[in-house]
Formats: C-alpha cells, structure tokens, sequence
C-alpha cells in the first residue's frame, strides 16, 4: 500500500492563496452583491436618506428641539445599521444558506471563518459608504455633530449586535421566513424600537422597554453622543450584553444545512 | 492508471444518522488517486451524506473517513486547498453572474486553472455575464463543475454532476472528467445514471440504505461472456440467504464439477459477487443451467440463473429491488 499523502507526489499539490487576500476577496463579493441589488439598496441608502431628509425638513413628527438635523441624523445612522448589518445580512445569508453558497464556499481555501470575516467587512464597507453618504446629505442639511469617538464605539457595538442577530435568524429559520422576519423587524424597530426617533416620544412602559432593545440603545447612545453630551454606558452595556448572548446562540444554533 | 494506485480516499464503517434514522449505516469504500469512482444508489441509498463527511460538511456518527491521510474535519484547513466541491444544490449566488462566480471561486487559490481556458472548455463564456438564477440547470451544473475544479484539486467529490444535462454537455463534462483522472485527480461521482456509471467509472460501489452493497470494476459487476450469474434465494421469501456466501459457493463448485463437460476438479471455479449472488467462470451451455437448477432443487433454493454479460442497470435493480421507494 502506498503512502496516501504520496498519492499526487509527481504533481505540486493546490495550495491556498493567502489569508488576506481570501477574505478581502469575500468581502469584495459581497459588498459588491448588496450594492448590485436593488432591494437591498432601497434598504440600506435610498430609505434611510429620504427619512433624514424628511424628518429634518417637515414638522412630520413633532420634536421639541431647534435642532432637529441634530437629532434626526444619528437615528438615520443607527437604521443604517439596523439596515445593513441586521436586515441585508440575514436575508443575504438566509438565502446563501438555502441554495448551498455557504457550504460550497467553506469548503473552498476560504473557510467558514474566511466566509465570516469576509461578511464582516463587508458589512463594514457598507456602513462606511452608508456614514459618508448620510453623513454628507446631514452636513448639507446643517449638521455640525461632535463626539464622534463615542459615536464610532457605538456603531461598531450595535453593528456586531445586529449582525450577531442576523445570522441566529438566518442560520436556523427557512429563506422564506427570514425574508419576512428581516423586513418586519426593521419595520417595527422603525416604528417602535427607538431606533430613527428618540425614545421619549414612545409611550412611559414601551421607551423603558425600548431602550434594553439593542435598537433602542443604539439610537438612544447615538443620539447622546452625537448631541455632545458624551458617551452613555447604559447603551454601551446594552449592546455588549446583546451582543453576547446573540452572539453565542448564534454559534449554538447556526445550521449550515 | 498505475498498477497500484494510491488510495485518495478511503471511508470505513462510516454511520450518520439524522433524528435516529442512519442515512449511512457502516459504509466502506476505497477511492484510488487517478480513477473514477461512482457511488451508484437509489434516491435517498445515503450517497450524498456520505460525500458530505468526505468533504467535511458532516461530521460522522461513528467510523472514520481519511480523505489524502487526513481527517475531513480535524484536518479541513490543510484539506481544503486540494479538495473540490461539486454540490447537489449547486451552491452558487443566484444573483450574481456566472463569470464572477468563478473567478471568485478561483481568488481562493494560490494557482488557479485559468478561468479563461476552463470557461471555454465547459463552454461557461456563453453565459459568463448572466446572473446564476437566470441559467438553466445544464448551464448551472457546468458552472459547479467548473468551481469544483478550478482549484487544481487532488480529489474532486462531484454529487450529481450530470443531472439536468443535454446529451452534448453531458458528453463536455464526461471528457473534462476523463483529463482530471487522466491527470492524476482522484474522482468521487454520486449518480443513479447506469450510463454514466458505465462510460465513466473505473469502479462502481452500489449503496443501498446506507451500506455498500456491491462493489468493484464495472467488468466484475455486469460479468463478461464466459460467466454465469447465479442468484439464491429462499423458497420462503425472507430476504436473509439460505447459507453464507462462500458455503454457497463452494457447495456450487462441488456439484458443477462432476456436470460440467470436460471439467477437471478444481477447474470450475465458482465466487460470490454480492450477497446470495455466485459467479460460475464457465461459459453457458445447456447442461452447464441443467445441472445448476438441478444443485438448486438438490439445495431447496430458489435461483436467477443469468448468463453471459448483463447490463448495469440489471445488476443494479437486481441488488436495489425493482419497487418504487
């Protein structure tokens, strides 16, 4: 019997190509997938933008402050990321999982680890374009913001809470239920979950609800920071603790079949 | 093929069970480097799931599978680079273009095929800039092929790789196939086409409800002109054989040699191929099937009696049943 290892030995066995350029590569993929589909950027860019737009130009919704740019531009980016790191990514991931783009890629050099560093940084890529373009539709519209540090904390927190979020649902409810749960999610955390307005507008029982939501303590943390009244831990805490109670029942539960 | 090819793959007593029924109930089988080797079955015989423990998707119950002398999931890093992956479902990104796929696919590798030259050769550059979902299944199919391989691969596990195929891409795959064994790749098919079975494989494995329940060269199976099939059954209908396999056959060997015209002792040489079916190397002649049925009357039995070269598809309906499952 001959030596297994030895079977190809005439031949230069397959190597992989390196680590950074796997990932970067899968983080390329998909960022290129959100911004190719239509939906997905109605979602992520085209909503969030005419909400701030709205909210900052009509008295729509009645906030008592001057500066109503103020207050509306970091809920725009607390839904953006609600958008692209919960919505986008559970139903992208719902439906790779569904026709086998998952498992296919985890057993190419890339790996299920490379597959999930590469979907983080895409996520990453998107929020970035998302910041620079809500950022600069706010600025025209008279943001002057402050405090970005804490806001920058809190984004990332709120986008591996969210995240963490997607992949339990995607990784354990069937393509067509995630579609549905992704979308009415973001509608009531829209609507109800403190996300693009500041809690005190909701009802005293839901606002205290709402603000141990992850949407509520990234809307709320953000809207804090930005204003210049520094960094709140409670949202901090908030988003550390979903993120890890998410986070691990996502790796209990995931299901790549 | 060398004389003694080297084992790519090599699965033992291999069980997986989903809610506690075995998909695959101890299966073995051996894959050679530069063959193709087809797991032949059913619908539902357990060759996908055993492909996907290869490939490192499952993790088996019990058992072990050592896929280049490493283990699937322990050793999946090392692994990878030099395993191809052809799944039932395809895989692929249904909104994103075909070409893109693959030169994606293809990024993952330190010394890719040329994308180029591999598109044109399954014919991929036609749909290149078509989005997957709007392919059809052939074009689909050739597309998976094509990610599978184009990482140079030294064992290629391809689940299905002809279904949904027209008769001209069959023939494209067939031949890309043919030049990856001729190349040194070791090829691990699942499919239930007899035909493609026959123009492909270099060796069979027939699995049914998760075990193997035949194997070996396709000459071996169908049997050739100068042989005679010989299946035992029970007059009560249980399915368990009314002796061992080789108690059979050497009781057969005893009684065909004082019958058999001209035979010498020991001349007639008698092996069981699969449970309760012998093979008697001798070819086929009238008192050769007399004095067979007469060993069976003699024995209490009841017996197929098939000679000369079968096809496939009757051995394989022969071992699997001919009812609907």
């Amino acid at each position: 019997m001959s030596d297994p290892a030895a079977a190809t030995a005439d031949r230069p066995v397959a190597t992989a190509a390196p680590l950074h350029r796997r990932v970067l590569a899968q983080a390329g993929f998909e960022t290129r997938a959100v911004l190719r589909n239509g939906e997905q950027l109605l979602l992520t860019l085209v909503l969030p933008v005419l909400l701030l737009v709205v909210l900052t130009r009509t008295e729509l919704v009645r906030l008592d402050t001057a500066d109503r740019v103020g207050l509306v531009a970091p809920g725009a980016l607390a839904l953006a990321v609600l958008s692209t790191a919960f919505t986008s990514q559970a139903i992208a991931t719902g439906f790779d999982r569904r026709s086998g783009v998952l498992r296919l890629l985890s057993t190419t050099p890339l790996g299920p680890g490379g597959l999930l560093v590469g979907k983080a940084l895409a996520i990453l890529a998107v929020e970035v374009i998302q910041v620079v373009v809500l950022g600069s539709v706010a600025g025209w519209l008279g943001w002057r913001p402050t405090g970005i540090p804490a806001a920058l904390l809190l984004l990332a927190l709120g986008t591996a809470a969210f995240t963490s979020l997607a992949l339990l649902v995607a990784g354990t409810l069937r393509a067509e239920a995630v579609l549905a749960a992704a979308n009415l999610v973001w509608v009531l955390l829209l609507i109800g979950g403190g996300v693009l307005l500041p809690v005190d507008l909701l009802p005293d029982g839901l606002a205290a609800v709402v603000r141990l939501l992850p949407s509520g303590a990234l809307g709320e943390g953000l809207r804090t920071a930005l204003t210049g009244e520094g960094l709140a831990w409670g949202p901090v805490l908030v988003l550390g603790a979903w993120t890890v109670v998410l986070g691990a029942a996502a790796r209990r539960f995931f299901r790549w079949h | 093929m060398p004389a003694t090819p080297a084992t790519a793959v090599v699965v033992s007593g291999l069980v997986k069970r989903y809610h506690h029924r075995a998909a695959v109930d101890g299966l073995d089988m051996v894959a050679p480097a530069g063959a193709v080797t087809a797991l032949l079955g059913p619908n539902g015989a357990g060759k996908t799931t055993a492909v996907e423990c290869c490939e490192g998707l499952r993790r088996p119950d019990s058992g072990t599978v050592a896929v280049l002398g490493m283990d699937p999931v322990a050793d999946a890093r090392a692994l990878r680079p030099r395993v191809g992956v052809m799944l039932q479902d395809g895989g692929l990104p249904g909104p994103v273009p075909a070409g893109a796929v693959l030169r994606h696919v293809a990024a993952m590798y330190a010394r890719p095929r040329d994308v180029a030259a591999l598109s044109e050769r399954l014919g991929l550059h036609t749909f290149a800039r078509t989005q997957v979902r709007r392919l059809s299944g052939g074009e689909r199919q050739r597309l998976a092929l094509a990610a599978a391989v184009v990482g140079r691969p030294d064992v290629a596990f391809l689940d299905e790789p002809s279904a949904g195929l027209d008769p001209q891409s069959r023939l494209v795959v067939w031949d890309l196939i043919r030049s990856l064994r001729d190349e040194g790749t070791a090829i691990v098919l699942t499919t239930h086409q007899m035909n493609e079975a026959e123009a492909l494989a270099d060796q069979v494995v027939v699995v049914d409800e998760g075990r193997v329940i035949a194997a070996g060269t396709i000459p071996a199976l169908v049997g050739s002109d100068g042989t005679v099939r010989v299946a035992v059954r029970r007059t009560d209908g249980a399915t368990a054989p009314p002796a061992p396999d080789d108690v059979l056959a050497a009781r057969l060997a005893a009684a065909l040699e004082g019958a058999v015209h001209g035979a010498v002792q020991g001349a007639v040489q008698v092996a069981a191929v699969s449970a309760g079916v012998l093979q008697v190397r001798a070819a086929a002649d009238p008192a050769l099937l007399h004095a067979i049925t007469g060993w069976a009357a003699e024995q209490g039995v009841l017996v197929d009696v098939a000679p000369g070269r079968r096809t496939l598809e009757d051995v394989f309906l022969d071992l699997t049943g001919r009812h609907l499952r």
